[in-house]
């Protein structure tokens, strides 16, 4: 169930509907469109423009986009063993800690990224948009996965200790609400959302990168990203419920 | 610079991430089911038959994948390989979760065919999504 969200989504979006027209042969993109955050508007806006190589955009090299960064992966590792521990020892803090910290951490971020940091990225240089997202989307490869699985695990065995899930209907319909609002945004996440993260971190890897593939895919981007942060919303409803039976 | 126009058309595929996608839906469902009757066993029938469905599509976008001959496939196994290595990890860990809570019998066997079709069908959507869009290399088959 891992890997349910993308939080640069939104970011992406808006940054190749102005970062794309540097080329000096490329259609220039309305100002009040680009500018406009209305989701339709910049999918449609990013489909009709030609994309400039990254050197063009005053970035680095489309080489050096990296799509896992390796460093990360051992604060990873460290973070499944002591959630193998927790679960094993059944220590009820530590299962607290993983569910309260890694769903906190997962909503906020999300909702964070989407609200706060894409504006601020709207009103960026286009080079600094471009170099921000293939430095930041990589980090969210490994940073989300990791929340996701964190937060799940610990929840399940946290609920089974406290006895949640032996809690008797009409309330057992809270449990079962969040487990298809889980299901709802795996599929999505994992069969949508991602599959076009990936595809687009390795289209900027070459060294002639596809604009209207781009554009494409930025706007399922836009679309997924607008139902699993609805979803959010629901998981906070339902989870706030949960915890105040 | 690539502009639009000198895009290349994109060749016609088939449907091999909606069917993968498909499986994952089924298999997340029955999944889901089992899940709602916890702490007791649900009743197998609808889970046995949505999973069952949900490797059957899986099935059918793996035998979709070996068909294909003008792919790359130096991507596809680079994407796919480190989303395998991944997403077992991920099904492990769910697994572990399982058996310490003492989960075992049909249910067992239900869930861990269950974490398989799904740690398999994501790296067949992640390696197809990326490598569709890849310059075919080498056609060698997987």
């Amino acid at each position: 169930m891992a890997i349910l969200k993308s939080p640069g989504a939104r970011i992406d979006a808006k940054l190749f509907s102005e970062a794309l027209p540097s080329s000096p042969t490329a259609p220039k993109v309305p100002r009040v469109a680009a500018a406009s955050f209305r989701r339709s508007a910049v999918a449609d806006t990013v489909s009709g423009i030609s994309l400039p190589s990254p050197a063009a955009a005053g970035v680095s090299s489309p080489t050096r986009v990296t799509i896992v960064p390796l460093a990360g992966l051992p604060i990873v590792g460290a973070a499944l063993i002591f959630l193998v521990v927790a679960i094993s020892a059944n220590w009820l803090w530590a299962l607290d800690f993983l569910h309260v910290a890694g769903g906190g951490l997962w909503t906020g971020i999300d909702l964070f990224v989407g609200l706060v940091i894409g504006p601020i990225i709207g009103r960026m240089s286009v080079p600094s948009r471009v170099e921000f997202s293939t430095r930041f989307m990589p980090k969210m490869v490994l940073i989300m996965p990791t929340l996701v699985i964190l937060t799940l695990a610990s929840g399940l065995q946290l609920a089974r200790n406290l006895g949640n899930l032996a809690v008797p209907y009409p309330n057992h319909w809270w449990l079962v609400a969040s487990f298809i609002v889980v299901g709802v945004m795996a599929v999505i996440a994992l069969g949508l959302l991602e599959p076009a993260n990936l595809a687009v971190l390795f289209e900027l890897k070459k060294p002639q990168p596809n604009g209207a593939l781009i554009a494409k895919l930025m706007r399922r981007f836009v679309y997924t990203a607008g139902i699993t942060g609805v979803m959010q919303i629901a998981t906070l409803v339902i989870m706030s419920r949960i915890a105040t039976w | 610079m690539v502009s639009q126009s000198d895009a290349q058309p994109p060749q016609a595929l088939p449907p091999i991430v909606q069917t993968a996608v498909g499986s994952m839906a089924l298999v997340i469902a029955g999944g889901i089911y089992l899940a709602a009757y916890l702490p007791h066993q649900a009743p197998l029938p609808i889970p046995v038959v949505l999973i069952s469905l949900g490797g059957v599509s899986l099935l059918a976008a793996a035998a979709m994948l070996t068909r294909l001959r003008d792919f790359a496939w130096t991507r596809f196994r680079l994407v796919s390989g480190w989303a395998l290595v991944a997403y077992a990890v991920i099904a492990g860990m769910i697994e572990y979760v399982l058996l310490v809570d003492q989960t075992r019998g049909a249910l067992l066997v239900l869930m861990t065919i269950t974490l398989a079709i799904f740690a398999l069908d994501i790296p067949i959507i992640l390696g197809f999504s990326v490598a569709r869009h890849q310059q075919a290399g080498s056609a060698s088959r997987p």
